[in-house]
């Protein structure tokens, strides 16, 4: 079973979001889509200082098996990223919320008050099945 | 839901994650597929293949047929037990299958096929066999066991009993014995030494659990396709197929015109493709920074032109994307490939990357 930290906010494309304050969020992929992804291999992260829009790829995660666009859950701009990943992007596969975030960014007030809740989220997993 | 091999429950049971496969059910991989392509580098492994297709080929005019069927010339085995590795094509010269060919005696050969090709594999072998005096079996009640890795052929010995352990032992690479229902060959698809072992499916799960028992690791499909990419090998459907000869996917090692006056299916194709001028060739990629090659990408070659990855994936071994890609013949040791609209630079190296566990870079 897939593990859900009750105080992230969620996309259906399965990112998860950590609202750090101050209008910063942690992005990165769930549990759940590393687990469908398989062992991890490469990871391509953003420039620091872009700005993107909502819904647009950010980032990619490949694994052994394919190729996965992350997208912006929210429209901001890029003041972080994971640079530890580069060289060891296994560790999303074992710690996805955690020492496996992919990025920080700066977002609008307010924009997180339509993301997800853990709830919610669970209701998007148990209707894929 | 699609075919089940003996082994499905045995894979459910152990965490496999099932998905389809040719239409069968099969183990992509028990947990980590990283963790086990290691394992079959640096110890043993092993792989359920009884999805893959047996077909036995008997009769006084067996050996005529199979010299006609194959572009490689089964007359070159002279040795029982003996395989050799090629290709059935079609009159144009495309690859209906790759297959390996098992020499027993002039009367009697086995071949194994592949498992999403197999309809059109035995309809194609019923109907050129119609002409000569041989008769053709499907074998779909014995199963499969691939055990590879450096300590696989040890483990898998230890199991037998004295008289197959021996006669096991002793096989030379690219051979196989007999012994009862039981058939023992010392081939793979991972570049490491170990054995196929084609059984009676009844046999299946307790060997299978023997195995495991003797600490051979069950891998799933997704660690066979990245080993056999780090060999160099082949993945029908991927690397070749009925639009492509054996003359431009790194396959012309399997033909043979020699003699001149053996008329297999293709041949007169194949002869005049050579005397054309056979435009591209299949070569190994090594992405030079970080990140993946994938399937289809396109190759840019400086001044010569464009190719396509046929293979790509990322190199446990190596720790680097490495590809099969089939490129104009005048492509020197460098191109380029189309990552996400990015041209990154890739080094063009001969097959295999990796073999016996050391690096062939």
């Amino acid at each position: 079973m897939s593990n859900l930290p009750a105080d992230l906010k969620y996309t259906a494309s399965h990112e998860w979001i950590r609202d750090e304050g101050d209008g910063v969020v942690t992005i990165g992929i769930t549990d759940h889509a590393q687990e469908l992804l398989g062992d991890l291999v490469y990871v391509e992260l953003p420039e620091i200082g872009r700005e993107v829009d909502a819904e647009e790829a950010i980032a990619v995660v490949e694994s052994v098996k394919a190729a996965s666009d992350v997208y912006a859950p929210i429209a901001g701009e890029v003041v972080a990223v994971n640079e530890a990943l580069s060289d060891s992007p296994e560790v999303i596969n074992s710690d996805a919320y955690g020492a496996g975030w992919l990025l920080k960014m700066k977002i609008e007030d307010g924009a997180l008050d339509d993301m997800l809740d853990v709830d919610a989220y669970q209701a998007v997993l148990d209707d894929e099945g | 839901m699609g075919n089940k091999t003996p082994l499905y429950d045995t894979h459910v049971a152990a965490g496999g994650k099932m998905v389809d496969f040719g239409g069968w059910d099969m183990p992509l991989n028990y947990g980590s597929q990283l963790d086990e392509h290691h394992v079959v580098r640096q110890d043993a492994g092993m792989f359920d293949v009884s999805h893959m297709t047996v077909v036995d080929v008997a009769g006084a005019e067996a050996k005529a047929f199979l010299r006609h069927l194959l572009a490689n010339d089964i007359a070159r085995l002279k040795d029982s037990g003996k395989a050799l590795y090629g290709c059935m094509l079609k009159p144009d010269g495309g690859v209906i299958d790759d297959l390996i060919t098992y020499f027993l005696d002039d009367e009697h050969y086995r071949l194994v096929v592949n498992a999403a090709t197999r309809d059109k594999d035995i309809a194609w072998i019923m109907a050129q066999a119609g002409k000569f005096d041989v008769t053709v079996t499907e074998r779909p009640e014995l199963a499969m066991i691939a055990i590879q890795g450096p300590n696989a052929r040890a483990k898998v010995n230890g199991l037998l009993s004295a008289d197959t352990a021996a006669a096991a032992a002793a096989l030379k690479v690219f051979f196989a014995t007999v012994d009862g229902d039981w058939f023992i060959a010392r081939t793979g698809y991972t570049g490491e030494d170990g054995y196929e072992i084609i059984l009676p499916e009844g046999d299946a799960v307790d060997f299978w659990n023997r195995l495991v028992a003797a600490g051979v690791r069950p891998c799933g499909l997704g660690a066979r396709d990245t080993l056999r990419l780090e060999a160099g090998m082949n993945l029908y459907g991927s690397d070749m197929d009925e639009s492509t000869s054996p003359w431009s996917t790194g396959l012309a090692w399997t033909v043979a015109l020699e003699p001149a006056d053996r008329d297999f299916i293709g041949r007169a194709a194949l002869e005049k493709e050579k005397a054309d001028g056979v435009s591209m060739k299949r070569v190994g990629l090594v992405l030079e920074g970080k990140g993946v090659l994938r399937n289809h990408q396109r190759v840019v070659v400086a001044g010569v032109g464009e190719g396509e990855i046929t293979s790509g994936g990322f190199s446990p071994t190596l720790g680097v994307g490495i590809a099969l890609a089939r490129v104009p013949k005048a492509t020197g040791d460098r191109c380029q490939v189309d990552v996400r609209g990015k041209l990154l630079d890739c080094r063009v190296v001969t097959p295999p990357f990796v073999r016996n566990g050391q690096s062939c870079l």
